[in-house]
This record gives structure tokens, sequence and C-alpha cells, in this order.
């Protein structure tokens, strides 16, 4: 796209009661992203206008929005990506209730967040340190990658189509609990709760939240499927059971927990329940 | 309960921001058992420290034995061009090695030696390769383990809400708690505390080409000074050597020293390199002379062999390689697009490159369209750090206003005039400790006071005002003229006649309009009133200050001054009347035996 030409947005306006496409156009230049596009609008027609974003390098994870039906980080597609005369469809996630403009409330993943249990790691070696492979870690580093932008919760049928929120914990935190059981430090049984709390079980595995990933997680593959295979051993092949039994092999960790904590769930946010916030300025 | 018309929250102790050090304060207060309350403007996660890359300054001594707190120490004063203050640098060095090894124990997972303990890798004016590291996404891995580490000490996090006012009672000088808004739904909320720390990071967004995120708008800096407490060393802003510069979406974001450390170098247009030629005085006892010994030295001291060869001087400290970049683009031998190159592609395969830099590589890809592993960078330098803050107790973290504390690169005097890469990760760790457990005991110690209805109605009609505004600029558009002027003004270079003209600057005061509900537009406004005070304040020291000494570099006082100017900070302060007073204070005396190990070799 060369500079001086215009590109045409239709970005969703409107909140949790609803809300309709809008028609905007903006200058582009050299490298333009949709996030650019959109600070573009704000800056010169609709300053009131929302839109989450913080490092605008693809390092945070706050500009997931849908661009042409596709989650994407705003910050990290280039308007030269699409063609010149159509325009660019900018909306937000699905998946998520909407607050306002392309802003979406993603606070059920920091529920969620809170219901797994921290690392309970091991003793520390005699010298006072915990020896440690860098090839016993780089799968878990792989997962360690992740900047929870949601786009893969955004984009997973158990999520989006089903809405199974409650008994599914989606992509993020499957490769979170994977991370933790892989941990060579991890001391706790997580298997139990990744089977009944978490919901390993109801991904049917079609590999979208792979696919939508900006930071190339192999989710399904690397994560997912691995656990999957780790509960169905312990939880439905018996004769497996049955011999680790007889060797002494059962699960000699302890059991992880859903922590309690002093403070109530889920982490606070603005209240919801009085929404009264078409206010005029001064209350 | 406090009385107050508005929603209010009661906790022992509150923090504000919730990146490294806003995080690492919390965590301690919270493991004391106190109720804690953190705020965060952003979604818990997301604060700038997620951006950092290259790594955190730690001398565990993994690579290279001989390392120690001492050798840190010398190496961080030194940077800071002795301006630091020196128990600040001396805690850190002491403690930075145990707050990593904390971190592994909540479930960090950094880079390993062939041995298995943390890798650790060579970074700008470190005389060993003193960095553990995660590739180059060190903050994200830290931030994520304080975060997943933090939420279950029975801490509040309150996300995606705004303070825009300390309060401080009728008495006005003990902290009583904060008001702001929240950035959903536009409603107010109080939070009343018996200590609060600060931990909002920095300004980088006052100027127009930085490495920030929008959060980066020098709220905690001026939330402090507008308390009652005092800033300090506010004419030290870092430029950071290496910001890409084309295309001009992305010009100023950050590329990582990193990328030096794993054997990149600084070249021109006619394939020179250029850091050979600006070596100061300072460093010429252990800096290389030819690029033979260069590069020696960094294949010696990567594979943990005792290299006998001098440091590169592509791994000078930020401010020389910030200026010499300048240099070289002013005298016409740049970039075509007006920075220099920066090549790894010739240094270091494109498997290595891919395993070590891999954001690098994907951001140029995506964002730049460019291969580095068969192409040079363009980089010049980006506004990226403020070595200045709020004014703190170095033992404790406390301001001038009694239970208001501060850590992390909103507080000043850790890093003097000029930080080095790595100790702002260390910092905000050692610091967020030692705020978070001081603020915690503060608490313990006195009783909270009454809120002041008085203080919090005027802080509600401070917040609002930009709405009864008839007329005025676009928020955003005042945010530009105001980068711009930063930029033009008080950027890398900068003599009497600019930084006076900064001062006479008028961005304007904007006006919006729209509901409250999630309003960018007025969300801007609060955040440009920070940017100005500390804008102002930044242009007040940098006048003030009559030498060139690490990020302050004046055309017309180009010499680093032994007399009067390397034994004072610049401090400023709110006076009666609302004006901002600018003064100079002496630096702590350096006890006997601290001299004698800044003086061992």
């Amino acid at each position: 796209m060369s500079s001086a030409t215009k590109a045409k947005l239709r970005v969703f306006r409107g909140n949790s009661e609803g809300g309709e496409l809008k028609d905007y156009e903006v200058e582009t230049y050299t490298g333009m992203v949709v996030l650019d596009a959109v600070h573009e609008i704000q800056a010169k027609e609709a300053p009131e206008m929302a839109v989450r974003w913080n490092c605008k390098a693809g390092r945070c994870g706050s500009c997931s929005a849908e661009v042409n039906g596709k989650p994407r980080l705003m910050c990290m597609t280039r308007m030269s990506h699409f063609p010149d005369n159509e325009p660019i469809v900018v909306t937000p996630m699905k998946a998520f209730p909407i607050i306002k403009d392309l802003v979406t409330d993603v606070s059920w993943n920091y529920k969620v967040a809170k219901k797994i249990a921290p690392l309970k790691p091991r003793p520390r070696d005699a010298d006072g340190t915990w020896r440690m492979q860098q090839y016993d870690i780089d799968r878990i580093q792989e997962f360690r990658k992740c900047i929870e932008c949601f786009m893969c919760q955004d984009v997973c049928h158990v999520i989006r189509d089903h809405d199974k929120k409650e008994a599914f914990a989606g992509p993020r935190f499957m490769i979170h609990l994977a991370g933790l059981d892989m941990h060579p430090l991890d001391t706790l049984d997580r298997r139990p709760l990744i089977k009944e709390e978490f919901g390993v079980g109801l991904c049917n595995i079609t590999k979208c939240c792979t696919e939508v990933c900006p930071e190339h997680i192999t989710i399904t593959d690397n994560a997912i499927i691995p656990l999957k295979e780790r509960v169905a051993d312990d939880y439905f092949d018996p004769v497996r059971w049955l011999l680790r039994k007889v060797r002494g092999e059962l699960p000699q960790k302890p059991p992880a927990t859903v922590p309690v904590h002093k403070t109530p769930l889920p982490l606070a946010s603005a209240p919801t329940s009085d929404k009264a916030s078409s206010d005029t300025p001064a209350e | 309960m406090a009385e107050t018309k508005f929603e209010t929250h009661e906790h022992d102790v509150l923090v504000i921001g919730a990146g490294g050090a806003g995080l690492r304060a919390a965590i301690e207060a919270s493991s004391m058992g106190l109720s804690v309350g953190l705020v965060c403007k952003s979604l818990l996660g997301k604060a700038h420290t997620v951006m950092a890359e290259g790594g955190v300054a730690a001398a565990l001594g993994n690579v290279e034995p001989r390392d120690n707190w001492k050798v840190h120490f010398r190496d961080t004063m030194k940077g800071g061009r002795y301006l630091n203050q020196w128990r600040m640098a001396q805690l850190h060095a002491m403690e930075a090695p145990d707050r990593v090894n904390e971190l592994e124990e909540w479930g960090a997972l950094f880079d390993r030696t062939a041995d298995g303990r943390i890798l650790q890798r060579n970074f700008g004016g470190h005389k060993y390769p003193r960095l553990a590291h995660v590739g180059d996404r060190t903050g994200l891995e830290m931030i994520r383990t304080l975060q997943q580490h933090g939420i279950h000490t029975g801490m509040s996090v309150y996300m995606e809400c705004t303070v825009t006012r300390l309060l401080t009672g009728s008495g006005g000088d003990r902290v009583t708690g904060a008001f702001g808004y929240w950035r959903e739904t536009g409603k107010f909320v109080v939070f009343h505390a018996r200590s609060v720390v600060l931990a909002t990071g920095g300004i980088g967004r006052a100027f127009k080409i930085n490495s920030n995120s929008w959060e980066c708008t020098g709220d905690g800096q001026a939330l402090a000074y507008l308390a009652g407490a005092e800033l300090m060393d506010m004419e030290f802003m870092q430029f950071h050597p290496t910001g890409m510069v084309w295309p001009p979406s992305v010009r100023g974001t950050l590329i990582t020293e990193g990328v030096r450390g794993e054997g990149g170098t600084l070249r021109n247009k006619d394939q020179k390199r250029i850091m050979f030629g600006y070596i100061p005085e300072l460093y010429a006892n252990e800096t290389a002379k030819t690029e033979e010994e260069a590069d020696q030295w960094l294949r010696e001291s990567t594979s943990g062999v005792t290299s006998k060869a001098k440091r590169t001087p592509d791994l000078l400290p930020r401010d020389i390689v910030a200026r010499a970049i300048h240099s070289e683009v002013k005298a016409g031998r740049g970039s075509p697009h007006g920075g220099v190159f920066l090549d790894i592609a010739t240094r270091r395969t494109a498997a290595d490159i891919k395993k070590k830099l891999p954001a690098m590589y994907h951001q140029f890809k995506e964002l730049g369209d460019v291969d580095i592993t068969t192409d040079p960078m363009e980089v010049g330098p980006t506004a990226h750090y403020t070595m200045g803050g709020i004014r703190v107790n170095p033992e404790t973290q406390e301001t001038r206003v009694k239970g208001l504390f501060a850590a992390g690169e909103c507080a000043a005097g850790m890093h003097g005039a000029n930080r080095l890469g790595g100790n702002s990760l260390s910092d905000l760790l050692v610091f967020g400790r030692i705020a978070g457990l001081h603020a915690a005991k503060f608490a313990k110690d006195n009783a909270p006071i009454a809120l002041d209805p008085a203080e919090i109605e005027t802080a509600e009609k401070e917040a609002v005002a930009p709405f009864a505004r008839e007329t005025g600029p676009n928020p955003f558009a005042v945010h530009e003229d105001l980068m711009n002027q930063m930029q033009r003004y008080v950027g890398i270079m900068r003599n009497e006649k600019d930084l006076t003209d900064g001062l006479k600057a008028d961005a304007g005061k904007a006006s919006i309009s729209g509901p409250r509900h999630y309003n960018a537009g007025w969300h801007q406004t609060i955040d440009l009133r920070n940017m100005m005070v500390v804008s102002e304040a930044m242009a007040r020291a940098g006048l003030l200050r009559k030498e060139s000494r690490g990020a302050h570099a004046r055309e017309d006082f180009p010499d680093m001054d032994k007399e009067h100017w390397a034994k004072v900070n610049v401090i400023l302060r709110k006076k009666a009347d609302g004006e901002m007073e600018v003064l100079e204070r002496e630096l702590p005396a350096i006890p006997d035996e601290i001299k004698k190990v800044l003086e061992e070799e």
C-alpha cells in the first residue's frame, strides 16, 4: 500500500446493549497496522472510542480483536495485508461480553487463572540451586511465551459456540496447566483437577487455537493432547492402572486443590451491576 | 468504614501500579498477612514490564565466577557517573541474586547453563555476563511469574482503574489513600489505606519517538509531586540507542541490547563499525581498541573462558552508544531512514538468531519487512526510561510524605545519570520488595487516619473538568503537540535556548465530550496532566544542570563538571503558591569502606 492513499474501515461502535458497524476513512502510510488506523480514528474523529492496547509490539496481548472475522492482534496486522478497495471490518472478540466498542469483558479468564494452584517446588539442591537442563524446560518455555491475548479462548468452539466457560478452562489455561504438570520442580498431582475442574476432555482437537496463536505455540499438539493422554492413562486404562499399582508406581504427589483465598473471587473489577454509566459527565 | 459518597475500599496497604515493582511490593505486604489492594490502569499482566527483553542483572556468578555484588555495584555507580544514591546501588547489587532465585521458586524458567544453572549474558556496562534471561522475553517471564504467584497471596486486584489523586487528609503530610475512576464505567472510587506504594513506571509517552506503552505517562511522579513529595534527577531521560526507525508505524519500538550482547555490531552506511570512534576516557581502560580484540572478548566471555581481551565498545553504556548514533547520523553517515545499521546476520547463524532473539526476528519480519538473519536492522535512539523520579529514603523507599512509598522506575536514586541495561528488572524486584516491606511495617505501626470529604470533592471536580470546557483541542492532538515539543526541546542533545523555549511552549487544555463509560479521550486528558507536570520538571532540571553527564547532554556545556555538578542532585518540589521549585542538594557522603569497594579493580 503506497503512502497518501486512503483505507476504509468498518468498526463496531456500541456497548452491551447493541451497536453497529460505522464507516471510517483513514490516510495510510508505510507499515501502518490496524491499531494505527484505529488510533487515527480516535485522534481525528472519535476520541471517546474504546480500544485496549499497551505495547504496540505484539508483546502484551491487549489489542486482540476480530479483523474481517478473524481474531488478530491489531498491532501486528498490517493494513497492506488486505485488498486496497475493500473495507476492513474490525469487531470485538465474539466469545466475551462487550463492554464498549472494541473492548470486551475478559474477566472470566482471570477467574480461571485464580483457580489454578501455583507451582509447589521440591526443595533446593544441596548447593542452593535447582539444576534443570535446557532440554527439560524447552517445552515449557514454549507455553510460557503466552501473552494472554485470549484469542485462543475467543476461537475455541467449546467457549465461542457452546459457551461452556464453567466446564472448560480453555486453551490458554491448558497450556498453563501443561506447563505446571511438566515443570521439573513441581510436586503437585494436577491430573484430577485437569480432568474434573478444568475439563480437558471437552477439547475436540480442532486446533483452531493453535492456528490463531500469535506466539505460534502449538497448543493442541504440545499441551492439550499430552494432558489428555496423562489424564486418560490414569483414569481409563485399567491394565495400566493395575500394573502401576502392582509396581507401586501410582502417583506419589499430593493432589492439587483449587486454592482458597481470603478475598472473594473474582479479582476485583468495575461493578457491573449498575451500568448507569451512560451517564452525564457530572454525577 | 470511611464515609464517602463513592464506592470505597479499605486496605492496609494500597499499591498503585502492577508492573514488576508493584506486584513485588504487593506480594511482600500481602505475604505479611496484611490486606493489600493493587490498582492498575490496564489488565493484570499487561504493564510495561512485559516489554523488557534482554534480562535481569544479578551477580549470580554462574557464567563468570569472578562476579560478585561489589563488581555489580561498581559497574552500576560508574554507569550512573557516580550520581547514584550509593546505598541504593549497594542494596540493589547485594540483594538482586536472592530476588532472581526467588522467582525460580515461584515458577520462572530462565535459560540454563550447560550444568543446569541460570544462564547469564553480556550487556552494556556490565563487566561480566550478568543478565539472567529467557531469550528476548525476560520481562514477560517475570511479570507472569509475579502475577501467577501474587494472585494467590490474598491481594485484591483492581484492574483498569486509574488513580487521579493521592489523598493526604486534612493534615496534608500523611497519605490516607487515593481517588480514582474505573475505566470501564467512568465511576469514581476511593481507596482508604494506611500506607501507599507508588509503582507506576516511567514517562516515555511524553516523547514523540519512544519505546513505551500508553501507560507510561509519569502518573506516580505527578501524583507524588502534587501530594508534596520531591522529585529528583529529572534531567536524566534515557534514550535507548536501538529503537526501530522504519517504517513510521513502529518508529521507536525497542530492539533489545541483547542483540549486541549476542554479538551484534553497529555500523554506518560505509559498513564501518562506529563504536571504536566513541570510546570515552572513563571507559578507555576496559574497552577493546580493535575489532579483533572485541571479537575475541565476545567469543571467550560467552563460552566460560576467562578472557584477557577487553570488552567490545558496542556494549558501552547506553548514553554513550545513543550519542554515537546521533553523531553518525548528524555527520551524514547514517542509514537511509536516519539511523545506523545493527548487524547480527553476519555474526551469528540463522538458527542461533531465531533461538536467542525470537521476538526480534518476528518483530522485524512482521512489522519491518526485514529478515534479521540475512539483513541488518536500521536503528536509532528512542526515549526509553527515566532515571529520575520520586525522591525516596534509600533504606525504606519512603517519600517525604509519611506513609507514601515509591519503587521501580517512578522512584529515583538507584541509577544516577544513566541506567545500565538489565538493572531495571533487578531494581523493581529489589526495591519493590523493600517498599512493600516498609509500607507493611508502616501500616502495622500506624492507625489509619480519616479521609477528608473536601479533598475528595476537589479531586472529583478536577477529574470531570475537561467535560465542562466548551472549546479546546482534542486530547490526542494536545498529546501529539506535547510529544513533539519534548522531542524537540528536551531531547537527546539540549541547550539553554531550547530548554527555555520548551518551558514556554503550551500544548493547551483539551476538552472532551460523550459519556464517561470507557471514554479513551477523557482518560487521555487525565494522563496529560501528569505528563505536563513531569515534562516541566524534566525541562527545569535540565536547564539547571549546566554540564553533560550520563543521559543529560548539553551542547552549551559539553563536559562533565567535577567541581560542582558531580556533587549535587537536582530536586524539584511544589511551592505553597503552586509553582515548581528547583534546587540543588548535595549527594550523601560515601563511607570509607564503600569508597574502597569503588576503588578496587
